[in-house]
C-alpha cells in the first residue's frame, strides 16, 4: 500500500433493524472504531436496488467496505474489525481457548439463535404487516416453543454460571445473541421474560456497552412504540 | 495426553476435522461416535460435550464442538501451513465469510437432500412428499450457483490461489447429497473442477479414506437396524418434512 493512498474510514451499510446489523453498531460506537454509516432501508426494499446489488450480489446486509475491500457477512465483518482495529481485546480474544469459545457460539448461532428467535418477529410483525392477514397462532406458538428450547440451550450450553456467553468478559458472541432476543420487542414481546439468568444476562451486557446499546435499538422501539399506539 | 477427536464420517463436519487433522498430521485419537444411533446423547459424550454435537475435541480439560471453532482451534495449536487460515486480514475474513454463509446455506441445503432422499424413506420409512423434495432441490441449486459464482468465481479456490479451510468445509457439505445418490457435480463443469483442484490439494488417498463411509449409505442403509432411530422419529419428520 503506497503511501499516497487515503485511508478513510470503514462504510458499513446497514438497516438498524436488523439483527446483525445492530450487533455491528454497537462494536463500532462501543470500541470507538472510526466509521460511515450508510442506511439501507429494507422496508423501502433499497437492498434490491441496482446501486446494493452491484455492492453485494445476495442483496443482503450488513455490508462492510474498507477502502475497497468488500466484506459481508456480520460474524466474517465483527472480527475483521476486531482484529484490524485496537479494540480492547475481550471483544474477540487472543487466547486460543477463549478464542475458541467465542467461535463456537458464533457458529452454532446461525442455526439456532439466530432462526429460532427471527421466525418469531416474522410471524408476529412482518407477515401480519406486509400481507395484512392477522397473526397464524399456531405457527406462532410452535415458534415460540422452538425459540423456549433453544433459550434452555443458551442457558444451560453457554451462559452457565458465567457472567457472559463465553466467559467472564463480554465478547462479540454476546452482542450476536443480543440483538437477536431483542428482535421480538418489536412486537412488544420480551422472550426472556420467563428466563429469569438470561434477562439478568442481557442487563449485564447493556451495562457493558452502555450508550450503544439503546442507541443501536432505538429504531427498533420506535416500531414497538407505534404498533402499541395503534392498538 | 493425545487429543481426542469425537467423530461420525457420515457426518460432514466431521469429515472437514478428520481431513484437516489427518493432512497436516496432528496427532489424535479417533473416538468413532454414532449419530444414528443416538450416542451422541449419552452419559459419556454429554461429558465431553453439552452442546451434543459431533464433532467435539477433548484436549486435556479443554472440550469443544463446532467444527469451525475445531478447525480454527486446531489450526492454531498446530500452526498449520497459513494457507489453510491465512494471516492476512482480508484472506481470513473472506474464509470467514464463507463459513459464515454455509451453515444456512450450502449445509442446511445439502443435509436436508441426504435426510429427505435417505434418511426418512429408507429408516423411518416415511414417503416423502414430492414438494418438499422438489423445494429441498432447488434450494440445493440455489446454494451450489452461489458457492460457484460469488465464493469460488474464477480463482482456482475460495480464497485465491491456495486451498483453505473454506475449500474443506465446501467440499464436505457438497459431497453429503452425492452420498444419497444425487450427481450434483452433473452439468456444473465448474464445480466439477473445483472439486478436482481440492482433492488433488488434500490427496487423493485422504479425500477417499475420508468420504469412503457416506459413499456406501445407500447400501448400509438397507441393512441398518432403524429401531434407535425411532424415538427421535417425531422430530425428525417434524423438522424436515
Amino acid at each position: 500500500m503506497s503511501t499516497a493512498e487515503v485511508r478513510g474510514p470503514v462504510e458499513v451499510y446497514l438497516d438498524l433493524l436488523s439483527q446483525p446489523c445492530r450487533a455491528l453498531h454497537i462494536l463500532l460506537n462501543c470500541a470507538k472504531i472510526p466509521h460511515k454509516v450508510r442506511t439501507v432501508a429494507l422496508r423501502k426494499g433499497e437492498n434490491k436496488s441496482p446501486h446494493f446489488t452491484k455492492l453485494n450480489p445476495m442483496q443482503k446486509i450488513p455490508v462492510m467496505v474498507d477502502n475497497g475491500f468488500i466484506l459481508t457477512e456480520s460474524v466474517a465483518i465483527l472480527k475483521y474489525l476486531a482484529t484490524k482495529y485496537d479494540v480492547p481485546e475481550h471483544w474477540y480474544p487472543r487466547q486460543p481457548e477463549k478464542r475458541a469459545r467465542v467461535d463456537e457460539y458464533t457458529a452454532w448461532h446461525h442455526s439456532n439463535t439466530r432462526p429460532h428467535s427471527t421466525k418469531v418477529f416474522i410471524l408476529e410483525v412482518l407477515f401480519p404487516t406486509q400481507s395484512g392477514s392477522p397473526v397464524d397462532s399456531m405457527r406462532l406458538t410452535r415458534a415460540l416453543s422452538e425459540l423456549d428450547d433453544t433459550l434452555d440451550k443458551l442457558e444451560t450450553m453457554f451462559l452457565r454460571r458465567q457472567p457472559f456467553l463465553c466467559g467472564d468478559d463480554i465478547t462479540v458472541a454476546d452482542l450476536l445473541a443480543v440483538c437477536e432476543l431483542m428482535q421480538p420487542l418489536g412486537g412488544d414481546r420480551d422472550v426472556l421474560q420467563n428466563h429469569p439468568p438470561l434477562q439478568r444476562w442481557r442487563t449485564r451486557v447493556q451495562s457493558a456497552v452502555g450508550d450503544s446499546f439503546n442507541q443501536a435499538h432505538a429504531v427498533l422501539y420506535a416500531l414497538r412504540d407505534r404498533r402499541k399506539a395503534k392498538l | 495426553m493425545v487429543l481426542e477427536l469425537y467423530l461420525d464420517l457420515n457426518s460432514q463436519p466431521c469429515r472437514s476435522v478428520y481431513i484437516f487433522a489427518k493432512k497436516n498430521n496432528i496427532p489424535f485419537d479417533f473416538q468413532k461416535i454414532s449419530l444414528l444411533d443416538g450416542e451422541q446423547y449419552g452419559e459419556e459424550f454429554g461429558k465431553i460435550s453439552l452442546i451434543r454435537k459431533a464433532p467435539a475435541l477433548r484436549d486435556g480439560d479443554f472440550c469443544l464442538a463446532e467444527s469451525i471453532a475445531i478447525l480454527h482451534y486446531l489450526a492454531e495449536k498446530f500452526k498449520t501451513p497459513d494457507f489453510w487460515f491465512p494471516v492476512d486480514l482480508h484472506q481470513r475474513a473472506r474464509v470467514n465469510e464463507y463459513l459464515s454463509w454455509q451453515h444456512m446455506a450450502l449445509r442446511m441445503h445439502g443435509s436436508r437432500i441426504f435426510w429427505l432422499r435417505l434418511l426418512i424413506p429408507k429408516i423411518l420409512g416415511v414417503d416423502v412428499p414430492q414438494d418438499k423434495m422438489d423445494a429441498a432441490l432447488d434450494d440445493l441449486k440455489h446454494s451450489l450457483n452461489l458457492l460457484e459464482e460469488k465464493f469460488i468465481q474464477d480463482k482456482p479456490f475460495i480464497a485465491g490461489d491456495q486451498i483453505s479451510l473454506a475449500d474443506l468445509v465446501a467440499i464436505v457439505e457438497v459431497m453429503q447429497p452425492l452420498g444419497s445418490g444425487l450427481d450434483v457435480f452433473e452439468d456444473r463443469p465448474k464445480l466439477s473442477a473445483w472439486r478436482d483442484r481440492v482433492e488433488a490439494a488434500i490427496g487423493k488417498e485422504l479425500f477417499d479414506d475420508a468420504h469412503q463411509t457416506i459413499l456406501t449409505a445407500q447400501e448400509r442403509v438397507s441393512t441398518m437396524d432403524a429401531s434407535k432411530m425411532q424415538v427421535f422419529k417425531p422430530k425428525i419428520i417434524s423438522f424436515f418434512l
